[in-house]
C-alpha cells in the first residue's frame, strides 16, 4: 500500500459523549427528609423489578441513600411498593 | 419527654364503614387515654396494596401522628397484634426534618384549599 495513513475516517462522526457530571438530587434540592408514603416519587429510585438502585447509577450521596433504603423499604412493609415486580415501569 | 410519632395501620376490606369508623376510635381513645397529643388523623379510604396480605388485595389505611411518651409505643403495638381487624402497622418515630416537612406539606394544602 503506497498510503499509509494511520488515521481511522468515519463517514458518520462518532460520539464521545461528554460524561454528565452525576449528583444528588436531594443535596441540590436541599431535601432533608425522604417520605415513605410518597411512592410515585420512590419509584424514580427503583427499577422495574422493584429493586433499589444503586448509588454508582443515582449519583445519591451515601447519607441519602441509607435514608432512601429505609423509605422504600417501609414503603414496601405498608404495601405502597411491591417487595417483587415485573415490568414496573 | 415527648416524642413526635407516626402510625399508618392498615384495615381489612371486608369491614363496613361504620367499623372502619369504630376501629379508628378506638385507636384515637387508646392515644388519648395515655395522654398522647394527637396533631393529625387522615384516612386515605380504601386502596390497592401493592401485593395481596392475608389473601385481600385492597385495605383502608389510617394514619396517626401524635406526640407521646416512649413508653406508649409498646402499649399500643400490643394492641394492633391483638387487634384482628388490621392487617399491616407502621410506627415510627419522626425527626425535627420530618416534623419540618409535615408542617410544610400541611400548609401548602390548607393554602391549596383556601385557593
Amino acid at each position: 500500500m503506497a498510503q499509509t495513513d494511520s488515521e481511522i475516517r468515519y463517514l458518520t462522526p462518532i460520539n464521545v459523549d461528554v460524561k454528565k457530571k452525576k449528583y444528588c438530587r436531594f443535596k441540590k434540592h436541599g431535601i432533608k427528609f425522604i417520605d415513605y408514603k410518597d411512592a410515585d416519587f420512590l419509584l424514580k429510585f427503583i427499577n422495574e423489578q422493584g429493586k433499589i438502585l444503586p448509588r454508582r447509577l443515582t449519583g445519591t450521596s451515601l447519607k441519602y441513600q441509607r435514608k432512601l433504603a429505609k423509605a422504600i423499604k417501609r414503603a414496601r412493609h405498608l404495601a405502597l411498593l411491591p417487595y417483587v415486580a415485573d415490568l414496573l415501569k | 419527654m415527648t416524642k413526635h410519632y407516626e402510625t399508618v395501620f392498615i384495615l381489612t376490606p371486608v369491614l363496613s364503614e361504620d367499623q372502619v369508623k369504630e376501629a379508628v376510635k378506638k385507636y384515637h381513645d387508646f392515644l388519648s387515654e395515655k395522654k398522647a397529643e394527637i396533631v393529625v388523623s387522615e384516612s386515605w379510604g380504601l386502596r390497592k396494596l401493592a401485593y395481596p396480605i392475608q389473601k385481600k388485595s385492597s385495605g383502608f389505611y389510617q394514619l396517626i401522628e401524635f406526640n407521646a411518651e416512649p413508653n406508649v409505643i409498646a402499649d399500643l403495638e400490643v394492641a394492633y397484634k391483638r387487634d384482628e381487624r388490621l392487617i399491616r402497622f407502621l410506627t415510627i418515630s419522626l425527626d425535627k426534618h420530618a416534623v419540618a416537612y409535615r408542617e410544610r406539606k400541611r400548609a401548602e394544602k390548607q393554602n391549596a384549599q383556601k385557593a
